[in-house]
C-alpha cells in the first residue's frame, strides 16, 4: 500500500490533436470562421449605427423611447434575476441534495426554457395570465408580464449553474463546521453560500444577458405598447417603422451590455477558481493569477462589524 | 473526560454499521478504532462526534449522555481523512472558524490562532488558501481548527489515511508527542494495526459492527482473543487448528518429532527482515520470518528441504472467529516492491 509520490515524468497533454490546428493554416480557418459567422455581423451593426455620424448615433441611442426600453428591460432583467437567483438556487438545493418522487422528471423539466422556442412560452403563458386565464389572472400587457417572461426564459441559468457546485460540494466541510459548532444557517451562510457563490454569479450574469435580449418570449406576451416595449422589442418596432438606424444604434448599446455581462462572467470564473488552483498548476493547464481584491477577507470584516 | 458507548446499534439500509458495540475510553487516554473497512469504526467515531444518530444505545462523555445532544453542542473536535478544509477560507480563517462562531473577539482570536499555527508547525501560513498547502499541512491544519475551541475530546476518522507513507509517519509520531502536550482525550480511527500500535495506547478491535477485543497493543498481540484479532494486529499462519506467528517458527535442517517438512518456494529480502515461504507436505503455505543473520546460519536456498518448529502456537477452539483476513497466506508477495533474492551466500 505504500503510495509512490515519487515524481512521475509529465506526460504530453492528453486529448485531440486535429492535424493541423494550431498552426497557420488551422488558425486562418478559425479566424476565417469566426469573422463570418460573428465578426462581420457584429462590424455591419456597429457601421449601420454610425452611418449618419456620431451625433446621429448618439440622438438615436438615447432618445426618449428608446432610454424609456433601456430603463424597463434593465430594472425587469434585475428583478427576474433576483428572483430566480433565489429560487434558481433552491431548486438547484432540491435536485441535489433532495430525493422526492419525479426528481428526475423536474431536472430534465428545468431545461425545457433552453429548448422550447420562446415565442410557444409567449403563448403559453398568454393562454394561462391572458385575458382568457383559467385562474381569473391577466398580466397580460403589462410589465409584471415583462418580468413573468423572463423569469421563465431564464430559470435553467441559474439551477444549472449551481447545481455542479452543490454536487462536488464536499459535505464533510458542513460536518467539520458544524462539529465546530455552527448551527444550520450559520454553516449555509459561511461554508455553502460562500462556495455556491462564483456558480451563482455567473449564473445570474448569463441570465441577466439573456434577459437583456429576449425578444420572443415577451413579444406576444408583453405587447409593443410604448410602457412594455423591452429594447429588443423597441427594435423591431423601429425596423418596422423604417427608422434602420436608431434600431441599429439601440442594437449597439445591447451588443455592448452583453460583452460587458460576458466579461463580468469571466471575473466571476476566475474568482471562482481562485482556491481551486492547485500548486503547480502551470504546466499544461490554465494558470489563473490571484485576484488583487481579496474577497474573503473584506467579507469577514463585514461580519465582524 | 472519559467517553463510553453502551449498546450502541446503527444501521444503512440492510447494512449492519454497528451491532451492540459497547466502549469504555477512559479520560486522557489515546485510543484506536482499529479494523477493516466496513467494521463500523468510522460509523461509531461519527456517532461519538453526533454526525450520526444512533438507533439503539447511548454516548456518555464526562458522565454525561450526550446521545441527543447536536453535534453542535458536545464540544468535540473532529478531524477527516480528506481534512474538509474550508477551501474558500484562509488558513487562519479556517482555524479561527470555530472562535467566530463563539463571538471571540477579534485579537484574542488572532493571538489563539497564531499560537495553534506554531504548535502545529504552520506558523507563517496564515494566509495561505488550503490550495496552497500539501496534504500534511492541510491535516495539521484541520487538527489545529479542531483543538482552537479547546474540545473535550479529539476524535479523528483515518487522519493520515490520504498521506503518503513518509509523512503519514511524521505525523503519527507528531500526535503521540501532541496528545502528551495537550492530555485531551482521543480517540482515531485506522485500518492500520501498525499505526495504530504505533500511536495508541488502548486499542479497540472492531469488525463487521461489533467489538472483537479491547487492550493494549501488546495485550492484543500477546493475547488474542480469537482468530480475527490475531490475524489483523499481526502477520499469522495456520497450521491445522493451530495459529503460530511468522516469528514464532523455529527452522532447522534436521528433523525431531516436533518439527515439520517444508520447502523453501521463496525468499524475499525486506532489508534487515527475511521473509521465507514454504510450503509443506499437505499443501498449506507458511511464511517465517528471519533475520538476515539466521538465513546466512542456515543457508537456506529455493527449492531446498527444511524443517519448521513451531515455537508458540495458538489456538481458538470453540471461538466462531468471523472471517480471518487471509490468514496463513503469505501477505507481503502482493506489495509489488518486494526485491526477490536467491539466497546465493
Amino acid at each position: 500500500m505504500e503510495a509512490h509520490a515519487q515524481s512521475r515524468p509529465v506526460a504530453p497533454r492528453a486529448g485531440l490533436h486535429l492535424p493541423g490546428v494550431g498552426t497557420g493554416l488551422g488558425r486562418g480557418t478559425v479566424v476565417l470562421y469566426l469573422s463570418i459567422i460573428v465578426l462581420l455581423p457584429l462590424a455591419a451593426l456597429a457601421s449601420k449605427s454610425f452611418e449618419d455620424g456620431l451625433g446621429s448615433f448618439w440622438a438615436q441611442a438615447t432618445s426618449p423611447p428608446a432610454v424609456r426600453a433601456y430603463e424597463l428591460t434593465v430594472i425587469c432583467s434585475l428583478i427576474v434575476v433576483v428572483i430566480n437567483g433565489f429560487f434558481g438556487t433552491i431548486i438547484a438545493w432540491l435536485l441535489v441534495r433532495d430525493s422526492f418522487p419525479g426528481k428526475s422528471a423536474v431536472n430534465a423539466v428545468i431545461d425545457l426554457p433552453f429548448a422550447l422556442p420562446t415565442i410557444v412560452a409567449s403563448l403559453v403563458l398568454i393562454e394561462l395570465y391572458g385575458a382568457h386565464s383559467p385562474f381569473g389572472i391577466d398580466i397580460a400587457l403589462t410589465r409584471v408580464a415583462v418580468v413573468v417572461a423572463l423569469l421563465f426564459v431564464t430559470l435553467p441559468f441559474v439551477v444549472r449553474a449551481v447545481q455542479p457546485l452543490l454536487i462536488e460540494m464536499d459535505r464533510e466541510m458542513e460536518e467539520a463546521a458544524a462539529s465546530l459548532g455552527a448551527g444550520g444557517f450559520t454553516i449555509f451562510r459561511r461554508i455553502i453560500f460562500p462556495n455556491l457563490l462564483p456558480g451563482l454569479a455567473a449564473g445570474v450574469a448569463l441570465a441577466f444577458a439573456r434577459a437583456v435580449g429576449e425578444y420572443g418570449s415577451v413579444l406576444l406576451f408583453a405587447g409593443t405598447l410604448p410602457n412594455t416595449q423591452v429594447s429588443s422589442v423597441f427594435i423591431s418596432t423601429q425596423i418596422e417603422s423604417g427608422n434602420e438606424n436608431g434600431a441599429a444604434a439601440v442594437s449597439v448599446v445591447l451588443l455592448f451590455t452583453a460583452l460587458a455581462m460576458l466579461g463580468l462572467i469571466r471575473l466571476f470564473q476566475r474568482w471562482g477558481s481562485k482556491h481551486e488552483r492547485s500548486q503547480g498548476a502551470g504546466a499544461g493547464g490554465l494558470t489563473v493569477m490571484p485576484m488583487s481584491g481579496n474577497f474573503t477577507e473584506k467579507e469577514a470584516d463585514d461580519e465582524n462589524r | 473526560m472519559g467517553i463510553s458507548v453502551e449498546g450502541a446499534v446503527k444501521s444503512f439500509g440492510d447494512f449492519q454499521a454497528l451491532d451492540d458495540v459497547s466502549v469504555e475510553v477512559p479520560d486522557g487516554s489515546l485510543t484506536a478504532l482499529l479494523g477493516p473497512s466496513g467494521s463500523g469504526k468510522s460509523t461509531l467515531l461519527r456517532a461519538i462526534a453526533g454526525l450520526e444518530t444512533l438507533d439503539a444505545g447511548r454516548v456518555t462523555i464526562d458522565g454525561e449522555d450526550v446521545s441527543t445532544k447536536p453535534t453542535q453542542k458536545r464540544e468535540v473536535g473532529f478531524v477527516f481523512q480528506h481534512y474538509a478544509a474550508f477551501k474558500h477560507m484562509t488558513v487562519f480563517e479556517n482555524v479561527g472558524f470555530g472562535l467566530k462562531i463563539r463571538k471571540w473577539d477579534k485579537a484574542k482570536i488572532a493571538d489563539r490562532v497564531h499560537e495553534l499555527l506554531n504548535l502545529v508547525q504552520l506558523p507563517g501560513l496564515a494566509d495561505r488558501y488550503p490550495s496552497q498547502l500539501s496534504g500534511g499541512q492541510r491535516q495539521r491544519m484541520a487538527l489545529a481548527r479542531a483543538l482552537a475551541v479547546q474540545p473535550q475530546v479529539l476524535l479523528l476518522d483515518e487522519p493520515f489515511g490520504a498521506l503518503d507513507a513518509r509523512v503519514r509517519k511524521d505525523l503519527r509520531a507528531w500526535l503521540r508527542n501532541l496528545h502528551e502536550e495537550m492530555n485531551v482525550t482521543t480517540i482515531f480511527v485506522t485500518h492500520d494495526q501498525e499505526e495504530a500500535m504505533d500511536v495508541a495506547g488502548q486499542l479497540v478491535v472492531m469488525n463487521q459492527g461489533r467489538v472483537e477485543q479491547s487492550g493494549s497493543a501488546e495485550d492484543l498481540y500477546e493475547h488474542p482473543a480469537n482468530e480475527f484479532v490475531m490475524s489483523f494486529v499481526g502477520e499469522v499462519n495456520r497450521l491445522g487448528e493451530d495459529f503460530v506467528r511468522p516469528h514464532d517458527i523455529e527452522v532447522v535442517l534436521e528433523a525431531d518429532d516436533r518439527t515439520e517438512e517444508g520447502v523453501v518456494k521463496r525468499i524475499v529480502a525486506l532489508g534487515f527482515e527475511i521473509r521465507v515461504e514454504f510450503v509443506l507436505g499437505d499443501g498449506t503455505d507458511v511464511w517465517v520470518q528471519l533475520t538476515r543473520n539466521e538465513l546466512q546460519r542456515l543457508e537456506l536456498r529455493e527449492g531446498q528441504i527444511a524443517f519448521l518448529r513451531p515455537v508458540q502456537a495458538k489456538s481458538f477452539n470453540g471461538s466462531t472467529p468471523s472471517d480471518p483476513p487471509g490468514a496463513s497466506t503469505p501477505q507481503g508477495s502482493d506489495d509489488g516492491g518486494d526485491a526477490e533474492v536467491s539466497a546465493a551466500v
